[in-house]
C-alpha cells in the first residue's frame, strides 16, 4: 500500500508568488481553509526578482492618468492581441490592489505630497508604476508574506493552532492535479507532489486548485528566470486537460547582464532606462531612434533634444524610445549586436553615469549599483553597462475566463499570473506583471472560494488510489531509469538533457525565429522527450536536487513543444514573437488565438485555432481610428 | 588530501569521482579556467562529512557556480538551496571558510588561487542534508512579532507619509531574509537553550521597523512595540557585537539604526508611559 500523506483542504494555491500569496490571503478571507505549495522557501518565489514597480493609474504623479490610459497602452504593448476584458479588468482595479497593499504595511517610495510616487517606464503614457527603490519586488512579496501571517496570527488567536485555516507547504512540488476519476477535464480533487526535504509524497485533497507557477524560462539557455521557472504549471494545466493559448509569444527583457558568463541573463531593471538611462552602440550612437516602428512614430521622439527634454516636461516633448516596449527595443540590441556594433562582450552600452549625478544613482537604483559592483566590477555611476536581450517572461498560458480566472475545460481549475494566458496579447509592459499578480491572484482566490463553497463535501470528488498509485509512479520512475532503460540504452543524466534542451530553445527557438529552425527544433525536443524516459537519478529522496530536476524535465518538455509548435504555426511578426521569414505584422493573424492542448497524453500536442473575441464598443472608441487601422482588419473597421 | 579541519565528525574523505573536467551546469567563460578546490559538507548533521572535489573555475564566477558544476558533473545529488543567484532572495546562504555568506554573491577572485574553500552549511540550524539547513526557527520567530496595525480611519489610498519619515522602516525592508544575521549571532550560534526567548536580529529589526512605521497604530491598542521586544522577543540579549551588521548582505545597519535605538525607546518608555503616551499622541496629530 502506498505510503501518502493525505490531508483536505477547501482551496489549494500552487506556489507562493505575488499571485499565490493574493489568492491565498482572498481564499482564507472568504473563510475558506486554504493551503498554499511552494517549491521554495515562503518569500523567496521569482517575485522577489522584480525591479521596477507596480503599475496602476493612481495619477500620483500626472492627473490625467487614468484606467482608460492605462488599457490603451497595455493594448499597445500587446499589439492588441491581449483579451480586451483581461486588460480592462486589470487596469480598473490595479489601483485598488496597491492601495490595499498599504493597508498591510506596505512602504511605497513617497511623493512631495506624501503620496504614492509612481515613475516613468516603457511604452506607459504617464509615470504610473508604484515602486521602492529597485525593489519593488520584494516589497510586494514581504507584505503579502506579512499579510499571511497576520491572518495566521488571528487563526491562533481564535484557535490556537496558526495554521487552522492557513497553512504555507514550503519547499515542495506539484507534479499531477488530480481530477475525478483520473481522466483529463474530469472536476479538480487535489494535487499530488513531493516534499523536498524528506522526499516523501503528499496528497492534498480539495474541490479548488489555484495555478500560480509563474513562467518557463528555464528551458532557455540565458534567462533573467530563476531555477523554480519549469512551466510547472503550464504543464500541470495540459496534463488536468486546460488548454494553454498563445504560447509562441515570450519575453526577451531588452537588458540583461551580459558579463562575467557567469551573470550572463541576469536583469538589469528597465528603470534605468525610465530614469534616464540611454542605449549606445560601439560607435556611441543612441541608436533607438533608428528602430522607432511606424505604429508608434507618434508618440516617441525623433532627435535626442526631443527625448531629453521630455524628462522635464513631457507636455511638450515626445518619448525618448529607449522607452519603447520590450520587445521593439529587444530587437534594436539584436540588430545593432549582428551588424557588428556590439559592446566587447556582444551586447551594447547602457549608460546612466553621464545623465544622473551619482548619489541619485544610489539612491534610485541602489539594488543595480550593488548587482555590477559586486559581480562584475562596474561602477554604474562612473561607467556604462554591457546588457543584451535575455529571456524574461512568457506571454502565453492556461486559457482562462477573464472574470473568473477559470481554467478552460477543467472544472475548479483556476490559474492567474505568468502561468495564465491572453492578459499581455504579444508583448507585456514592464510593470504590468506585478499589478497583474494582484488583480488575477485575488478574482482566482475568489472564484475558487466561491467554487470550493458552493460544493457540499458529500459532493467533493475525490481521486481514487489507483490515480494517487499512478503519480507515485510517475514520480519514482528516475529512481529505476537504469533498468528501464532495458535494450542496452544507457541511463541518462538530468542535468546534461536540462542543458541541451535550453541551448535548442535558445537557438532555434530564441528572440528571432525561421521555419527551418523551429522544424530542428521539434525534432531535437522529440528525441530529448525519448532520452527523459531513461533519466537516472543517484541517491535517495531526501533533498535530492538531481530527482527534482528529472521530475521538472517533463514540464519543460513539453511546454517547449508548445512554444515550437504554436511560434511556427504563426506567420507573422508580433511582440514576443519574430519570424525572420514572416517580418511583418498581419492584421488577419491578429484575430487569430492559438490554442495548445494534450487530449490523448502519448499523442503529442495539438494545436488549434481559435478566433480572438471581439472588443466591446466603448473601449475600441478609447483609440483614434487612424491607430485602429493600422492593427485591425478593412473587415473589423467597418 | 589533507585533513586540515577542526570539523568533529571526520576529516574529508576522497570520493572515487570527484575529480572532472567537463563543463557543467553553468556553462564556460572566456579566459582559460583553472582549477578550484572545494571541501564540501556532505550528509546530515550527525553523519556527515566534509569532501574534497575539484573543478574549473572561469572568471568571474561565483562560488554558486562552482556548486552547481560540482552537482552536474560529479554529485549530481548535493543539496544546495538557491533561487535567484543574483543576491535577491536570501536562499543561498551558507558559511564559507566559515564565514556566512551568500553562495551567489561571492566572487572566486576573492580568494587566492591555490586556496581551499571549505563550504559548511549554516551553523546555527539543523542540518537536512549537505548545505541545506532546517531554518524554520526563524518561521517561527516571525510569527511571534506582532502585524502592522492599519491605522483607524483611514481607508485604503488616503495614507500620506512624507519620504523622510518612512525611510527609516524602508532601511529594514531591504532585508532579503537570508538569515546569516540568525547564523553569525552569538545569542544563539552556539547557545541552543537561547532560542526559545531570542528572536534574533531579523525579527528585533522586524520589530524595530513596525515601531517606527509612520502609520502603524498598535499603540493605540496599547502594544508598545520596543518594550514587547525586550519583554517577550529577548531584545536584551543583544550586547550589540554588530556581527549581524557585519554579515549583512544588504549592509543594512542592523544594529545602529534598528537595535540600538529599540534598545534605547524600550528603556526610555519603560521609564515613563506617560512620555512614550505623549509621543504617540504628537506623532498622529502630525501625520493629520
Amino acid at each position: 500500500m502506498s505510503n501518502v500523506a493525505r490531508q483536505t483542504w477547501d482551496v489549494v494555491v500552487v506556489g507562493a508568488g505575488g499571485a499565490g500569496l493574493r489568492a491565498a490571503i482572498e481564499a482564507r478571507e472568504q473563510g475558506l481553509r486554504t493551503a498554499v505549495i511552494c517549491k521554495s522557501l515562503f518569500g523567496k518565489a521569482h517575485t522577489v526578482m522584480a525591479e521596477g514597480g507596480i503599475a496602476a493609474s493612481m495619477g500620483n504623479v500626472n492627473a490625467r492618468d487614468d484606467w482608460r490610459t492605462h488599457f490603451r497602452d497595455t493594448l499597445r504593448g500587446g499589439k492588441f492581441l491581449n483579451h480586451w476584458r483581461m486588460a480592462e479588468l486589470h487596469a480598473r482595479e490595479a489601483p485598488d490592489r496597491v492601495w490595499e497593499l498599504e493597508t498591510w504595511g506596505a512602504l511605497f517610495d513617497r511623493t512631495r505630497d506624501g503620496r504614492i510616487s509612481q515613475r516613468n517606464f516603457g511604452g506607459h503614457e504617464y509615470p504610473r508604476l508604484a515602486h521602492v527603490g529597485d525593489r519593488t519586488g520584494l516589497e510586494l512579496i514581504r507584505t503579502l508574506q506579512q499579510r499571511v501571517v497576520a491572518l495566521q496570527q488571528e487563526d491562533f488567536r481564535e484557535s490556537g493552532d496558526h495554521e487552522a485555516r492557513l497553512r504555507i507547504f514550503q519547499e515542495c512540488t506539484v507534479t499531477r492535479v488530480l481530477t475525478e476519476g483520473g481522466v483529463p477535464g474530469g472536476r479538480v480533487a487535489g494535487v499530488f507532489g513531493y516534499a523536498r526535504e524528506s522526499g516523501t509524497f503528499l496528497v492534498l485533497d480539495a474541490p479548488a486548485v489555484v495555478l500560480a507557477t509563474g513562467g518557463i524560462g528555464k528551458s532557455f539557455k540565458v534567462t533573467s528566470n530563476s531555477w523554480e521557472y519549469t512551466g510547472d504549471g503550464h504543464a500541470l494545466a495540459l496534463l488536468a486537460g486546460a488548454p494553454l493559448v498563445n504560447m509562441e509569444f515570450v519575453q526577451f527583457h531588452p537588458t540583461g547582464m551580459v558579463w562575467p558568463p557567469s551573470v550572463k541573463g541576469i536583469l538589469v531593471t528597465e528603470s534605468v532606462r525610465g530614469d534616464g538611462g540611454v542605449l549606445r552602440n560601439s560607435a556611441g550612437r543612441r541608436f533607438m531612434f533608428d528602430y522607432v516602428p511606424e505604429v508608434f512614430r507618434a508618440q516617441y521622439a525623433a532627435d535626442e533634444a526631443e527625448a531629453d527634454g521630455w524628462y522635464e516636461d513631457p507636455e511638450h516633448h515626445r518619448r525618448p524610445p529607449e522607452l519603447l516596449p520590450r520587445d521593439e527595443v529587444a530587437r534594436a540590441i539584436n540588430a545593432e549586436v549582428k551588424a557588428g556594433r556590439g559592446s566587447p562582450h556582444g551586447g551594447v552600452f547602457l549608460d546612466v553615469s553621464t545623465r544622473l549625478p551619482a548619489a541619485e544613482i544610489e539612491r534610485r537604483l541602489p539594488s543595480m549599483h550593488h548587482q555590477f559592483k559586486q559581480l562584475a566590477d562596474v561602477d554604474i555611476t562612473r561607467e556604462p553597462m554591457e546588457v543584451g536581450p535575455t529571456c524574461h517572461y512568457v506571454m502565453g498560458g492556461v486559457d482562462v475566463d477573464p472574470d473568473t480566472a477559470a481554467a478552460t475545460g477543467v472544472p475548479g481549475l483556476f490559474a492567474a499570473g505568468e502561468v495564465a494566458g491572453g492578459m499581455h496579447g504579444s508583448n507585456r509592459l514592464g510593470g504590468n506583471s506585478l499589478s497583474d499578480l494582484l488583480v488575477f491572484g485575488r478574482r482566482a482566490g475568489l472564484h475558487a472560494a466561491l467554487h470550493a463553497g458552493g460544493l457540499a463535501p458529500a459532493r467533493r470528488p475525490r481521486a481514487g488510489d489507483a490515480q494517487v498509485a499512478a503519480a507515485e509512479a510517475e514520480a519514482l520512475r528516475p529512481f529505476g531509469g537504469a533498468e528501464q532503460a532495458g535494450g542496452g540504452a544507457e541511463p541518462e543524466n538530468p542535468y546534461t538533457i536540462h542543458t541541451e534542451l535550453q541551448r535548442t530553445m535558445n537557438d532555434l527557438v530564441g528572440i528571432i525565429r525561421r521555419d527551418a529552425e523551429m522544424a530542428e527544433a521539434l525534432e531535437r525536443l522529440a528525441a530529448l522527450r525519448a532520452r527523459a524516459e531513461r533519466v537516472a537519478v543517484e541517491g535517495h529522496r531526501q533533498y535530492n536536487p538531481g530527482w527534482h530536476l528529472a521530475l521538472d524535465l517533463r514540464n519543460m518538455l513539453l511546454v517547449s513543444e508548445c512554444v515550437a509548435l504554436a511560434a511556427r504555426e504563426r506567420t507573422e511578426s508580433r511582440g514576443g514573437h519574430t519570424r525572420d521569414d514572416h517580418p511583418a505584422m498581419d492584421p488577419a493573424w491578429r484575430r487569430v488565438n492559438l490554442l495548445c492542448a494534450l487530449p490523448e497524453p502519448a499523442a503529442g500536442v495539438r494545436l488549434t485555432r481559435r478566433g480572438l473575441p471581439a472588443m466591446r464598443a466603448d473601449l475600441l472608441d478609447l483609440f483614434e481610428r487612424e491607430e485602429l487601422a493600422k492593427y485591425l482588419t478593412e473587415e473589423e473597421l467597418t | 588530501m589533507s585533513d586540515s579541519t577542526d570539523d568533529p565528525t571526520g576529516g574529508p574523505t576522497d570520493d572515487p569521482r570527484a575529480e572532472a573536467t567537463a563543463d557543467g551546469g553553468t556553462g564556460a567563460g572566456a579566459g582559460p579556467p583553472r582549477r578550484a578546490r572545494l571541501r564540501i559538507w556532505r550528509g546530515d548533521g550527525p553523519s556527515g562529512r566534509l569532501t574534497d572535489y575539484t573543478v574549473d573555475a572561469h572568471e568571474g564566477e561565483v562560488v554558486l557556480d562552482l556548486i552547481h558544476r560540482v552537482q552536474a558533473t560529479l554529485a549530481p545529488d548535493l543539496a544546495v538551496r538557491w533561487n535567484c543567484k543574483a543576491g535577491k532572495c536570501g536562499s543561498c546562504s551558507a558559511e564559507i571558510n566559515g564565514r556566512p555568506r551568500l553562495l551567489c554573491m561571492t566572487r572566486m577572485s576573492l580568494f587566492a588561487p591555490d586556496e581551499v574553500l571549505t563550504v559548511t552549511p549554516m551553523r546555527t540550524f539543523p542540518v537536512i542534508r549537505d548545505l541545506v539547513t532546517d531554518v524554520g526557527f526563524n518561521y517561527a520567530k516571525a510569527r511571534e512579532i506582532p502585524a502592522f496595525v492599519p491605522p483607524r480611519g483611514l481607508g485604503p489610498g488616503e495614507y500620506r507619509m512624507s519620504q523622510e519619515d518612512v525611510a527609516r522602516s524602508q532601511e529594514f525592508r531591504k532585508c532579503i531574509e537570508c538569515f546569516l544575521c540568525q547564523d553569525v549571532c552569538h545569542v544563539v550560534r552556539d547557545h541552543e537553550e537561547n532560542k526559545e526567548s531570542f528572536a534574533g536580529p531579523r525579527f528585533l529589526m522586524r520589530a524595530a521597523e513596525l515601531d517606527t512605521h509612520p502609520l502603524d497604530a498598535a499603540g493605540e491598542r496599547g502594544l508598545d512595540r520596543a518594550r514587547d521586544a525586550q519583554k517577550e522577543h529577548g531584545l536584551g540579549f543583544c550586547n550589540i557585537t554588530k556581527c549581524c551588521t557585519e554579515v549583512c548582505p544588504e549592509s543594512i545597519r542592523i544594529t545602529d539604526n534598528a537595535l540600538i535605538p529599540l534598545k534605547e525607546r524600550a528603556v526610555d518608555r519603560a521609564y515613563d508611559p506617560l512620555v512614550w503616551l505623549g509621543s504617540r499622541i504628537r506623532r498622529r496629530r502630525r501625520d493629520d
